[in-house]
């Protein structure tokens, strides 16, 4: 291993590439190295993994990280780290990192390279199945990566064979429902600064696999004793590791509190490393096993039925001296030592399991939840399956009695700082259950989400109900949810970031209004122009100015946005029949019709235009951001209930560009641009459809008129738009034509009461609600016709389509405002009942005032009545009035 | 997310797909209903725990309409069939979930 440099906490220190940085740390004398968030307490470096409660840093090297564990941090040259007290803070900059997601299909999944996870692969690959092998460590071997041995010869070549993926640094975070499994791959943080160029720091994998083997291990449980958080208590397996494996020898004297064999274990490896083992200390009655045996000859004092009660720091607030308790006879005494090594049993990872709601069982035999699933989906091995191997016999031990003043340092959650005596609170206050207790005291909710105090939790709850003799089977584990460890944002979000979050839908003459100025606005997925701003203008200026010239000159805008449809078919009529709430297989071929359809409860669901355009072929327009659905209507209804019918539909929006010409001097502009299409309203009369050419471009002329004035849609072929738009603005300068867009749009509408689906309704509007019974046919079947006749489409009280006029005729009143009965007051609850509410509201020029649509309970039958809307802490007063508010005789359309 | 077999395009993603409530309601003659049948037509829908019979477009993808056999609980996804074909039988009650909830449903 080569000596690099890194920094921490802002000082330069040596460590060797690839090792853990809490085992740097360690190795340069680092024992205290933060303090706890909430009591300020000195704490130090605990475990081995992504369990590790206390050590979380910032990465300020390579690309920001705001908190990870030292555990998990592979030194390497130049990295650069700073400790942290809980909180991180999120970098500013976003970094030249890229992060990408895989798919990937797979015969077998195994979680885990340890050794159970490697012999289970190797029966896949005999199995002739492909495997993929994923493991949160940068080398196989699991445990005895730890012990610094070498796994079997055998075991090696299962990760030679030409049928398995063997993916390191790879985290399952989420199990789902059909063997669906999440991982996070990091794939670059361990290569330094240089390697971004090369790879995606983190790599999604999305991963569905025929069967699954989850051999995820174990992690090592602390113990409840008065002031077990100072730094020098650690792991038993995380300090013999980081003493043995990686050097760290700053610890002289240790002391082994254990409840298993395991704590015999690191005894050994501590002593053959050169620490004093003083004593180890074990609350089971006695113990035997090769382990212990093997203590016994290294001269270790070993004791029974006794365990640590409390312990002593020095001025820096680490570990200096540990007090024993005898279980039995309650004598106590001191040790000085300066490591305590903690072996409180194993707690296999359940997580994943518990992600699909499989229940861990309680084994006492392990004193551990185990989870044991043998399904050809879904296979447990090792230690999740109970398998701790020969030497064991684990006592479930959780910890000594503790009085009040001893339990306030007892943590349970070091993230939280939850300490038994909160806990005994939440007991006290009467929750029994693990889920309200993990609420109430915040234990396993930090970043390590539980990973250790979960355990303890479910151990001292079953002390504090002694009498009641509950075990832990009774009070079961904490669910854990997705995901296992935290994930960045960034990763989850991959490559789509900036203009790549969603896609960006432009019509053909986007660059023409972008060129005029045009300030956007997104209409679903669609950059529409909201309105034309001239130098100095303001939007209201603007949208003035636009819709005088639709009114009194001429305009042009670009509907392109439509949705269409195109329906074709020997039932296209009979089909219209059934969608529609009005009749079209009487419209006359060449000509238009308003459309407004239902869903089977009666509700409004979209409108539009339809051409026919043949005997046999529609073409229908739906609502801008309406036209997916509207079509997915229409294919269920042809696929699923009218087989029968011979139609057709395909959507044609991007297709065909839609351009209207808007304004009393329409016909006259238009007139120059086509010349053989008698343009007068004889001979080409409202809601009829023209097919000409112009320079040879086919285009489709229909007099329709979202606004009231004359005005003339000219269909034509996505890819001349921009041609014949500018053919009409090459003539259009002499009359002062005038591009605008949809809020101009939106106020020549609301003028004429022209309703928007989804703005002026809320999804419970019939067409009456709506003051549109005249488009409700009486002599034929629609979906939804049925509907009208229930009670309460029919009830007083429903939210009715009406116009409001303030009374201060300057006053705009804002969009969504409640209106109450005039004069409301509050009732005894301090509540005031509101009678409906503004849909869309507007300064019309036409008028000279501000008007508005409004959705108001029995609307219809409250003409000229006053109400009030009270707006922040004004009250407004407006009138109700009929919805159309221009050219109620319908004189300018033609 | 669900794998979703479309019987014309084979196992795709769930996001391909939307959902489309209990198979096999057919549209009534509205006519012929009282109010409280047509209500229940519109509004009531089998809702139950464990294996339900289930309408799915692969909007994405063919744009068909199809059924599905899906554990509600487990999410286990049985067979499929075309509208307007004989509806297979509903799976047995299989889980790997400790065998208990499923087995309930």
């Amino acid at each position: 291993m080569s000596e690099v440099s890194f920094s921490f906490d802002d000082k330069i220190y040596k460590g060797y590439h690839g090792e853990p940085l809490a085992a740097a740390l360690l190795r340069n004398g680092l024992i205290s190295i933060t303090n706890s968030t909430y009591d300020a307490r000195p704490r130090g470096i605990v475990g081995l993994g992504v369990e590790e409660p206390n050590v979380l840093v910032q990465l300020v090297s390579g690309t920001q990280e705001s908190m990870l564990p030292a555990t998990i941090i592979e030194v390497v040259e130049g990295l650069s780290a700073r400790s942290l007290t809980g909180v991180g803070a999120l970098p500013e900059d976003p970094g030249e990192a890229r992060y990408d997601k895989t798919n990937h299909y797979v015969d077998t999944l195994v979680i885990g390279a340890g050794v159970a996870g490697l012999k289970a692969a190797d029966e896949h690959l005999r199995a002739g199945r492909e495997v993929l092998l994923i493991d949160d460590q940068p080398a196989p071997g699991g445990h005895l990566r730890h012990l610094g041995e070498e796994i079997q010869t055998e075991l090696q070549a299962v990760l030679a064979h030409k049928n398995i993926t063997y993916v390191k640094r790879c985290t399952a975070v989420g199990l789902y429902d059909q063997n669906y499994v999440v991982a996070i791959e990091r794939r670059s943080d361990h290569l330094g600064n240089t390697a971004l160029a090369k790879h995606s720091r983190i790599r999604v994998w999305h991963i569905r696999a025929e069967r699954i083997v989850l051999a995820p291990g174990a992690f090592q449980r602390p113990l409840i004793f008065a002031n077990n958080d100072r730094p020098g208590i650690m792991f038993s397996h995380a300090a013999a590791t980081y003493i043995s494996k990686y050097g760290a020898r700053i610890f002289k004297r240790a002391v082994i509190v254990t409840v298993d064999n395991q704590g015999y274990h690191d005894a050994i490896r501590l002593h053959n490393s050169g620490v004093l083992v003083q004593g180890i200390y074990d609350a089971r009655a006695s113990a035997k096993g090769a382990s212990v045996d093997a203590a016994r000859v290294a001269g270790v004092t070993i004791s029974f039925r006794s365990t640590v009660l409390d312990t002593v720091a020095n001025d820096e607030g680490a570990l200096q001296a540990v007090t024993i308790q005898n279980l039995d006879t309650k004598e106590t005494f001191k040790v000085e030592i300066n490591l305590l090594a903690v072996s409180g049993g194993w707690t296999p990872i359940v997580d994943l399991t518990t992600h699909i709601g499989i229940k861990p069982k309680w084994s006492e035999q392990h004193a551990a939840f185990l989870v044991n699933q043998s399904s050809d989906k879904l296979q447990t091995v090792g230690m999740l399956a109970g398998d701790f191997g020969d030497d064991d016999n684990p006592s479930a031990f959780f910890g000594p009695v503790l009085d009040n003043e001893q339990a306030r340092h007892a943590y349970i959650d070091l993230q939280r700082d939850a300490t038994l005596k909160d806990l005994r609170r939440g007991v006290e206050a009467g929750l029994t259950s693990i889920e309200h207790i993990k609420r109430y005291t915040t234990i396993g909710t930090a970043h390590d989400q539980g990973k250790t105090s979960g355990m303890l939790t479910i151990g001292a709850l079953c002390q504090l109900n002694k009498e009641s003799a509950l075990s832990p089977a009774d009070v079961g584990t904490l669910s854990f949810r997705p995901p296992y460890v935290p994930v960045p944002f960034v990763a989850l979000a991959g490559r789509e970031r900036g203009e790549l979050s969603d896609p960006i839908r432009i019509t053909p003459l986007h660059k023409w209004h972008v060129e005029a100025g045009a300030i956007f606005e997104d209409v679903g997925q669609w950059k529409r122009p909201w309105y034309f701003p001239k130098p100095g203008e303001s939007m209201d200026d603007a949208v003035r100015r636009e819709c005088i010239a639709a009114r009194e000159g001429v305009a042009v805008m670009d509907a392109s946005t439509l949705g269409k449809i195109d329906i074709q078919g020997p039932d296209a009529a009979v089909f219209l029949d059934r969608i529609y709430t009005n009749m079209f297989s009487n419209l006359p071929e060449g000509q238009c019709r308003y459309g407004l359809m239902c869903k089977a409860d009666g509700i409004v669901f979209d409108d539009g235009v339809t051409t026919r355009l043949g005997k046999n072929h529609f073409l229908m327009t739906t609502t801008t951001g309406g036209a997916a659905r509207v079509l997915a209507w229409l294919e269920e209804w042809l696929q699923t209930e009218w087989p029968d019918l011979k139609v057709y539909c395909t959507s044609v929006t991007e297709h065909i560009s839609t351009i209207a010409l808007v304004g009393p001097k329409s016909r006259q502009l238009l007139g120059e641009l086509v010349t053989d299409i008698d343009l007068s309203k004889e001979a080409f009369p409202f809601m009829h459809s023209r097919e000409t050419k112009i320079d040879g471009i086919p285009v489709r002329i229909a007099r329709i008129s979202f606004s009231g004035e004359l005005a003339f849609e000219i269909n034509v072929s996505w890819g001349h738009a921009r041609y014949i738009w500018q053919q009409l603005w090459a003539l259009g300068l002499p009359y002062n034509l005038t591009p605008y867009g949809t809020e101009t749009m939106h106020v020549l509408r609301a003028e004429k009461g022209y309703i928007i689906i989804g703005q002026d309704t809320d999804g419970t509007q019939t067409p009456y609600d709506l003051n549109m019974s005249w488009i409700v046919s009486k002599k034929k079947e629609f979906i939804g016709k049925r509907s009208f006749q229930l009670p309460y489409l029919k009830a007083a009280g429903r939210a009715q389509l009406v116009g409001l006029l303030p009374e201060k005729e300057d006053e705009v009143i804002p969009e969504g405002a409640y209106i109450t009965a005039l004069n409301a007051q509050p009732d005894e609850h301090g509540k005031t009942m509101h009678t409906g509410f503004v849909t869309s509201s507007y300064f019309s020029p036409m008028l000279g005032r501000g008007f508005a649509l409004a959705l108001v309970a029995d609307g219809l039958k409250r003409m000229d009545e006053m109400v009030s809307v009270p707006v922040g802490k004004k009250v407004l007063q407006a009138k109700i009035c009929d919805a159309m508010f221009i050219d109620k005789e319908n004189i300018r359309r033609d | 997310m669900l794998n979703i077999p479309c019987p014309h395009c084979g196992l795709r993603n769930e996001t391909e797909f939307h959902y489309g409530a209990e198979a096999g309601v057919a549209y009534p003659d509205p006519n012929v209903l009282t109010d409280i049948e047509w209500a229940k037509y519109l509004h009531i829908r089998a809702n139950p725990k464990g294996w339900l019979a289930e309408r799915w477009v692969h909007f994405a993808g063919c744009g068909k309409w199809f059924n599905l056999w899906r554990n509600t609980i487990t999410h286990e996804i049985g067979l499929t069939w075309l509208p307007f074909t004989t509806q297979p039988k509903s799976p047995a009650p299989e889980s790997y979930r400790n065998g208990q909830e499923g087995s309930k449903a």
